[in-house]
């Protein structure tokens, strides 16, 4: 992960840069958290403001879509798909696997920092199952061994 | 030096999830490393996903397939002559004479893991554009009567027919209209729409300059899921090089005519592959479903007449249009006109894309072309159209795979996707998963959907632990009335399919002592 720490300044020019695009918000929101790693709750004024809108209307755009996240993650993002496909092909072993190896429950994140391990709902690799993203990586035909060499 | 060799290791997301990147640069490191001159291309997949890394060597008879090979595998492939398609325990030989390809018919995935993806000089050299060419010479309502001619109906799920969607747009009022590709791609067990932004992204851009000629668009609009960050880089780089070339943008060719086109991505929310509620998060809202009437084709985004379709309905267009509707017409079986790329997922042993006319059996896709389970246990049951699509079990696979055949056994096919389970399958478990599912996507706008789902899960709960069985399955079979009949999308409207399906076709499973998860 690449994130900056938070910046209002940089933030706003993030959010000014998307301003001239139809239904902005949600581009504008990626960006941020594309920037940060997440969305930081002070980012919410500054795109009432932008956008005209209340900050309630904010807020629930963020909290509405799973994708974007309201605290920072770790240094690794870990997200295994636990969608029918990646079932079929034993994800719920490699769910329990990086479960106890990292010492976190499926949307969490660790306290010192290192991962956040993340459960996702299809990722598109569903004839290479079981898979999940590592670091933006997707891997596919994932073991519990396998895994660890990318966790490594 | 001799001419170099010509090699084709595919950039398709789930090739890349499997090493495909590694073996590239194996196959360059080696090649410099013996002094043999080789040019690689990242292709697409050609739909054979279990050969992934699937490398194809052009030779004097043709490109040759090796597959699946791994980084540390390519000396040997070298040793063994595969620059010249001899022989080796990974070689497959011809890759169009495998017969999991060779027996396909490719309309849409045609040119898929055959071409350069972003080259356009590729793409029209093999066809491309051919439609759209066709198309600038039409008048929209020429365009629509083609579309509606060809039988073509939406490949999104629900089948609609996509010519008298175009008409109702083409005759709608409006300051301005648009066309929104649904490229919000959530299903499991679905990857036909990831594969062909990957792997031919042109035909995207053309299918739907086409629509926008047909009903007067001039802006358009991809909405694209996160999850597919290799698809959305590939499209935006694909929408660039088409400005640049005069396919996109104002005055295309000449034409008079004006196109935009734009990515949108989506965050995570299932629902949003729902029309409505993909409208809405296109205007930057929350992904609530919109109550219907008013039709998107009437009043869609920003209140303005919009077509809103599939990848799959969008890049079988062009097709439709370069060869005419007859051509495309006489696919497939009944009302089911032309071909579904079917998508084999799940404990499969030869999992891949397979394009077919509708009308193929799921026996046939199961184990002529997908070689039963990959686990080698006995087939249990296929969850046929996505987590809200039926499961079906092993006796009832002789089903032909078009849209009225599975209505009236009780499925749907959705968007074609097939997940294979073998005996290791808990059912309760799955109708448990689907109601949680539900749960946790549900845009939350009617109560069906959102009250039912999380009592769908706690009743299920009950059942596996034992209390009270034969109330709370008379529970269950109410409360998913109440979803089926209640809800105002298909999101709660469907989710009762795998739930009840389980049921019916797995009773044992749902008897307090058997198969507990």
């Amino acid at each position: 992960m690449t994130a900056v720490d938070w910046n209002a300044e940089r933030a706003r020019a993030i959010i000014d840069s998307h301003r001239a695009l139809r239904g902005a918000l949600l581009p504008m929101l990626h960006a941020l958290q594309e920037e940060f790693g997440y969305v930081d709750q002070a980012a919410v004024p500054l795109l009432a403001a932008g956008l005209n809108l209340s900050q309630a209307e904010i807020h629930g755009v963020i909290s509405f879509y799973h994708e974007f996240r309201q605290s920072r993650p770790g240094r690794h993002v870990v997200k295994v798909c636990v969608a029918e496909a990646c079932q079929a092909r034993g994800s719920d072993t490699l769910v329990e696997h990086l479960k106890s190896r990292l010492g976190l429950d499926l949307g969490q994140t660790g306290s010192d920092g290192v991962f956040t391990l993340e459960a996702v709902y299809c990722l598109g690799n569903c004839a290479l199952g079981p898979s999940a993203v590592v670091d933006d990586r997707l891997l596919g035909r994932l073991s519990p061994a396998r895994l660890d060499g990318a966790l490594a | 030096m001799s001419k170099p060799v010509t090699l084709y290791v595919p950039c398709d997301a789930a090739a890349l999830s499997v090493g495909a990147d590694a073996v590239a640069a194996a196959i360059a490191a080696e090649a410099e490393a013996r002094r043999l001159p080789v040019q690689i291309i990242r292709n697409g997949s050609r739909g054979m996903l279990w050969l992934e890394p699937l490398v194809e060597v052009v030779t004097n008879q043709g490109r040759v397939a090796y597959g699946p090979v791994a980084a540390d595998q390519v000396a040997e492939l070298f040793d063994a002559g595969f620059l010249d398609g001899h022989p080796h325990p990974l070689g497959h030989g011809p890759t169009e004479e495998i017969f999991y390809f060779k027996h396909q018919q490719r309309l849409t995935f045609a040119r898929c893991g055959l071409i350069d993806p972003l080259s356009v000089e590729d793409y029209r050299a093999h066809g491309g554009f051919a439609g759209l060419e066709r198309a600038l010479t039409l008048s929209p309502a020429e365009i629509v009567a083609e579309v509606t001619q060809s039988g073509l109906r939406g490949r999104g799920g629900a089948g609609f027919p996509t010519g008298i969607k175009w008409n109702t747009v083409l005759n709608a009022e409006g300051s301005e209209k648009f066309v929104c590709c649904n490229a919000d791609e959530g299903d499991s067990g679905t990857f036909a729409d990831r594969m062909i932004i990957e792997g031919d992204p042109f035909l995207l851009i053309e299918g739907m300059t086409i629509a926008a000629l047909a009903v007067g668009a001039r802006q358009g609009y991809v909405y694209l899921r996160s999850e597919y960050p290799h698809a959305v880089a590939t499209l935006r780089e694909a929408i660039r090089r088409a400005y640049e070339q005069d396919w996109l943008g104002r005055n295309i060719h000449g034409s008079g005519h004006d196109f935009h086109l734009e990515v949108r991505m989506g965050a995570g929310s299932y629902v949003c592959g729902e029309e409505t509620a993909m409208l809405e998060s296109l205007e930057g809202k929350r992904g609530m479903v919109r109550a219907k009437p008013p039709i998107p084709a009437l009043e869609g985004l920003f209140g303005q007449p919009t077509i809103v379709n599939n990848v799959l309905t969008l890049t079988s267009v062009p097709v439709v249009l370069a060869k005419g509707a007859d051509f495309y017409r006489d696919f497939g079986a009944g009302r089911s006109h032309g071909t579904q790329p079917f998508q084999l997922a799940g404990n499969i042993q030869r999992g891949g894309l397979v394009e077919l006319a509708f009308g193929v059996s799921l026996h046939d896709l199961i184990y002529r072309y997908g070689g039963g389970t990959a686990s080698g246990r006995p087939l249990r049951a296929v969850q046929v159209g996505g987590p809200l699509g039926a499961y079906v079990p092993e006796s009832m696979l002789g089903l032909s795979a078009d849209y009225e055949s599975m209505n009236e056994a009780g499925a749907m096919l959705g968007h074609g996707g097939i997940v294979v389970f073998d005996d290791s399958v808990r059912m309760a478990h799955m109708a448990r998963f689907a109601m949680d599912f539900c749960a946790v996507e549900s845009c939350g706008k009617c109560t069906p959907c959102r009250i039912g789902s999380t009592r769908g899960r706690e009743v299920l709960d009950k059942i596996v632990d034992g209390i009270d069985v034969a109330d709370n399955m008379a529970l269950l079979d109410d409360l998913c009335t109440v979803m089926r009949d209640g809800s105002l999308c298909a999101m709660g409207g469907l989710t009762p399919l795998p739930v009840q399906s389980a049921i019916r076709h797995f009773p044992e499973d749902f008897v307090q002592g058997r198969r507990l998860p």
